[in-house]
């Protein structure tokens, strides 16, 4: 404490205490310095922020979408009012007669895009980096997995807005899937919840959308976070710090005990 | 950090394994190129790919596994001093102790209640999608509607209660008497055996004869084809594909005279048919989901769809 004010220390005081308390009972200070505080290596680039992009992507999709679904509904009965489907009509409320729906519904729709294409940005990122090798497979192989569900979310998303478009779309979309050899045409009758789409597919595929895919993807998500923290994120080819490469002197900044190997990089 | 209690870098059991470069999996890539170009052009091509592909994928495997198959280098036995260990405590009499039993018992019970509660719920989220799938036997209305040698467009609602998402298109054509004296209909399922979009007569509508009995719109067309607007997919009259990426002909429907009125029984794939109208012959299969093969080798992809079980 000494050469701080008596002013600054008690500052710090207000604000360190309660942290502490807080940290004695749950390891939450703690497990967020382990989480954000990591040690880098020194040539990572805005390549390696992909990641956080597609991450941030996702977070605004389950956002808005939470949002949308205030207003949504999922039913693909006419509404004897107006004639049209009611699915439809509130697609249509939502971005014609709603304050700043259709912001919402535009982020929503767009993100989306923005969502696939910076998964396969991201995945192009680690294949050309060799970021998939040892010891980081499962971090891999929770990615694909990502991947298949988000395409799942635009597949099933698509079918909402229930006009002509999403509806002949998804019907050719499940007839290829039913064209898979042996359980393919198993696999379309139960995503059309019959031989074809019937009077429950669109609240099946809102309830596929809006609960379970997206419960997948956060619990994937944690995984693979998880992953990313524990192993740390790995040097470009081109560095001089690469895995395997025979090196002097100390070992990197970001070596750690515990972790695969003190001397290597590549964490 | 201790430097010297890490392992050596130089010690291969500590390195992550890495295999060196090879330039096989360039043959073997232009082979499979070869055989997937091959099996559009012609079967030599395919041919040679398959070969190249085979011979250089096995050179690449045996590049790569050189390390593995080649000489293990001979490990010289660990030996430590028997006194640094300390004497193994006595093995615990093998009893089924309390914890044990306490740990299985949760473990099982804990199993048995997940499998009561998941297994209903998971059968009620695929079950009903191939369960209690009735075909509603739907009725056209009296045969004298249906020109002969002409396609009239039928919709319909398969379940009116179920609303407008049930709605169905068929093109059905009076064939004149059969052989057998019963009047004949050629009646074509409109969604497209290609991927399920809908199909069109190409040809003019007679809106003015449009009629509409019991909810079922009739709407004559005059039209020895039939296109879809998603694909390209071509059906000649009498639902055989004539161009485009369709697998099979279009589906039909089997049909019966009820006191003079056209019923519409089950829907059924067809392979192809030959000859036309009354004369038909019509290779007939269970229905199966668009794009997939009803008859040739590909078929065997298909072994058992779901019409043949759920109907």
């Amino acid at each position: 404490m000494a050469g701080k004010s008596r002013r600054q220390s008690l500052i710090e005081n207000a604000v360190l205490v309660p942290l502490d308390w807080v940290d004695e009972r749950t390891a939450a200070v703690r497990g967020t310095k382990w989480f954000l505080f990591r040690n880098v290596p020194r040539d990572i680039s805005w390549a390696q922020t992909l990641g956080s992009a597609t991450l941030t992507a996702f977070i605004v999709q389950a956002l808005t979408g939470a949002i949308l679904a205030m207003y949504y509904k999922p039913s693909s009965e006419i509404d004897p009012v107006t004639g049209k489907p009611i699915a439809y009509a509130s697609i249509e409320h939502i971005t014609s007669d709603l304050t700043l729906g259709w912001l919402v519904r535009g982020m929503h729709r767009w993100g989306a895009s923005v969502f696939i294409i910076l998964l396969f940005l991201h995945m192009g990122r680690v294949f050309l980096f060799g970021a998939y090798k040892y010891p980081r497979e499962l971090t891999w192989i929770t990615g694909v997995l990502l991947l298949v569900t988000g395409m799942l979310l635009g597949f099933t998303g698509y079918l909402l807005p229930w006009d002509q478009t999403a509806y002949w779309a998804t019907v050719v979309g499940i007839n290829l899937n039913g064209t898979a050899p042996f359980l393919g045409p198993w696999l379309a009758e139960f995503l059309a919840g019959g031989p074809e789409i019937g009077a429950d597919t669109l609240s099946k595929w809102y309830a596929l959308h809006m609960l379970l895919l997206p419960g997948a993807v956060i619990a994937l998500i944690g995984v693979h976070i998880y992953l990313v923290t524990r192993l740390g994120v790995v040097s470009p080819p081109w560095s001089r710090e690469r895995a395997g490469r025979e090196r002097t002197g100390a070992p990197p900044a970001g070596a750690r005990e515990g972790l695969v190997r003190p001397g290597g990089g590549g964490d | 950090m201790v430097e010297s209690a890490q392992p050596a870098l130089s010690d291969p059991r500590h390195t992550p394994h890495v295999p060196g470069p090879s330039l096989w999996p360039i043959g073997f890539a232009v082979g499979v190129a070869c055989l997937l170009l091959g099996l559009v052009l012609s079967w030599v091509i395919a041919a040679v790919g398959a070969l190249l592909a085979v011979a250089f994928g096995l050179l690449w495997a045996r590049e790569v596994t050189r390390e593995v198959r080649g000489e293990v280098p001979e490990v010289e036995p660990e030996r430590r001093a028997q006194v640094e260990t300390p004497p193994a405590p006595a093995p615990a009499p093998a009893t089924f102790t309390r914890s044990r039993f306490l740990e299985a018992s949760t473990i099982g019970l804990g199993g048995a209640i997940g499998a009561v509660v998941t297994v209903p719920v998971l059968g009620f989220m695929v079950l009903p999608s191939f369960t209690n799938i009735e075909e509603q036997e739907i009725d056209l209305g009296p045969i004298e509607n249906f020109p002969e040698g002409e396609y009239v467009i039928a919709t319909y609602l398969t379940d009116p209660a179920r609303g407008e998402v049930t709605r169905r298109t068929v093109f059905v054509r009076y064939n004149g008497p059969a052989e057998n004296g019963q009047p004949s209909f050629t009646i074509l399922y409109s969604r497209c055996v290609h991927l399920g979009c809908p199909v069109q007569p190409n040809g003019p509508i007679d809106e003015a004869a449009k009629k509409e009995i019991d909810g079922v719109e009739l709407r004559p067309v005059l039209a020895q084809s039939f296109g879809c607007p998603c694909h390209g997919g071509l059906y000649d009259a009498e639902g055989n594909r004539r161009a485009g990426p369709p697998v099979r002909s279009m589906d039909r429907y089997t049909y019966s005279i009820r006191n003079g009125r056209l019923v519409l029984g089950e829907l059924y794939a067809v392979g192809n048919v030959s000859g036309t109208g009354a004369n038909a012959k019509i290779s007939k299969y269970a229905w199966s989901t668009p794009g997939t093969h009803v008859d040739g080798v590909e078929s065997w992809l298909y072994p058992l769809v779901p019409s043949q079980v759920t109907r």
